[in-house]
């Protein structure tokens, strides 16, 4: 069942309730997406006025969280909703939890951003930051694409995206490391890059929580602590 | 297909043969249910039914109203013979004996296979004898003592004893609603069924008297096998092993309460225990 009729229920409040929650979470993921952009931008173009609008919009992000969950438990107490509308509020108050995480890495990249901004003129890293950033930047607004239409193939693409920009991760490290091997006067600036680089990667960790949350959401099974192939494999006769 | 623009097309629901999703039969049941039919006179109320329900667990059928769950309860202990219009066929084997073989008795059956109502119905007598009438019917006890023993356990069992039994002369209908239920419950229990039957017990009970039932069916499981049909959708999610879903006479699923109300197979067992439209 791809499209989950959230409004079909007979009680049209009920519809709405259900409707509020996706649209508010949809919000939510709009603005982390935009926190995440900005921050990165903020590395890329040494935009210390940038960082700090992202640092500012912070508290923003953690008011959605908690106006979702207070939402979601009257949702609960209220209606106590079964199978696809269970999985829908469940799915919603794990997916806000990724994105406020999300919210906080993308606080630390614009401390970082602030950080290099004072730092000596050290070109290094960069294109790296920008690389997988893009990429992040790219995976979180796939999944946020993947709730808001329920898309489980969409989901899949976010599972096997994360993938590679672990791989990509772990890559550049071992650059940043050769980095301050060559140049010990690098090392602040590096570690910085690193930090900023760690927080880009655990983002697209949550991108692929909440893919998974897509897929237990749709399919109503769990996916989580598999890889691509094994979900692939569940959900061979839903696909 | 000659449809024209403004005719809309027809909304049939995802899934719509007669085939029953999820699993309906089991190793070993206490109860078999084969092909069952149930016509009022000349309307059929239950379509080829097939259901096994397993030895001290509890099933829960629900279904929107006239979808044929509880006409489909009262075939298992054949309280349907009591309506002159009603007609049952298929077989439906009570520890691989068919109950409705003509040469069975249905006396026996009855209280082999008991039932509680919706509507608390205790006899118009004091509540000890509400307990011991069928005991003394069947000829359970040949002593007053040992009616006394079977009065005391039925009430205790039923979590009514130490509320009535310094007022067991009393008459039952004095008893609260909730009260009324576990004193029929009780009765049910004093002529040693196997199977309880449930059509709503809890319907006309607040929820202090329905959470008690709801314990009460809990602690009956061990030691009965439980049919018990709800409306009320929570009540199926608590109680139940299994849940059965009915659909205008049709069984659409059934499978364990947990996958009902998480992932349920069927789209219209989907559309009813969330609220939408059938």
């Amino acid at each position: 069942m791809d499209n989950l009729h959230i409004d079909q229920h007979i009680s049209q409040q009920f519809n709405d309730d259900l409707e509020k929650l996706r649209t508010s979470l949809l919000e939510m993921g709009g603005l982390v997406e935009r926190q995440i952009t900005d921050a990165v931008k903020a590395i890329e173009n040494a935009d210390a006025s940038l960082a700090e609008e992202v640092m500012e919009r912070e508290d923003r992000v953690d008011k959605y969280e908690v106006k979702l969950d207070k939402s979601c438990v009257l949702v609960l107490a209220r209606r106590q909703p079964a199978a696809s509308d269970l999985r829908l509020v469940m799915t919603v108050i794990k997916v806000i939890r990724d994105l406020e995480r999300m919210g906080d890495e993308a606080n630390k990249i614009a401390k970082m951003a602030i950080a290099l901004n004072d730092q000596d003129n050290i070109q290094r890293g960069y294109h790296e930051v920008r690389h997988i950033g893009a990429n992040v930047v790219s995976i979180v607004n796939v999944a946020l694409d993947a709730f808001a239409r329920f898309d489980v193939q969409a989901a899949m693409k976010v599972v096997r995206e994360d993938k590679n920009i672990d791989r990509e991760y772990t890559s550049s490290i071992r650059e940043m490391i050769t980095f301050m091997m060559e140049d010990p006067r690098s090392i602040t600036h590096v570690m910085n890059i690193m930090w900023a680089l760690r927080a880009l990667e655990r983002i697209g960790d949550h991108a692929r929580n909440i893919a998974e949350h897509v897929i237990y959401l749709v399919h109503g099974t769990d996916v989580r602590h598999n890889t691509a192939k094994e979900i692939e494999k569940k959900l061979a006769d839903k696909m | 297909m000659n449809n024209t623009a403004d005719e809309k097309p027809v909304d049939l629901p995802e899934q719509h043969d007669d085939h029953t999703v999820g699993k309906p039969l089991l190793k070993d049941p206490k109860i078999s249910v084969r092909n069952a039919n149930v016509f009022y006179g000349d309307k059929q109320a239950v379509f080829d039914v097939d259901l096994d329900i397993g030895a001290n667990q509890v099933i829960a059928m629900i279904g929107p109203s006239g979808c044929g769950k509880s006409t489909f309860l009262r075939c298992l202990n054949r309280m349907n013979d009591t309506i002159d219009i009603c007609r049952v066929t298929g077989e439906i084997n009570l520890d691989g004996q068919n109950i409705y073989d003509k040469k069975l008795d249905v006396v026996p059956l009855r209280a082999k296979v008991g039932m509680v109502f919706q509507k608390p119905n205790p006899f118009p007598k004091s509540i000890y004898d509400n307990v011991a009438y069928g005991p003394k019917i069947h000829g359970l006890a040949n002593r007053r003592s040992e009616l006394d023993q079977i009065v005391e356990t039925s009430l205790t069992k039923a979590g009514l004893w130490n509320e009535v039994k310094d007022r067991l002369d009393q008459p039952g209908t004095g008893l609260s609603g909730g009260q009324q239920q576990r004193l029929c419950i009780a009765r049910t229990i004093a002529v040693s069924p196997e199977v309880i039957l449930m059509d709503e017990p809890c319907s006309a009970l607040d929820p202090i008297a329905t959470a008690k039932i709801e314990e009460l069916i809990a602690e009956l499981s061990e030691n009965y096998t439980i049919a018990i049909v709800t409306h009320s959708m929570q009540q199926a999610a608590r109680v139940s092993h299994r849940t059965a879903y009915f659909h205008m006479g049709k069984l659409v699923e059934v499978n364990k309460t947990q996958k009902v109300f998480t992932n349920p197979e069927h789209s219209l067992t989907e559309s009813y225990i969330t609220g939408r439209f059938g």
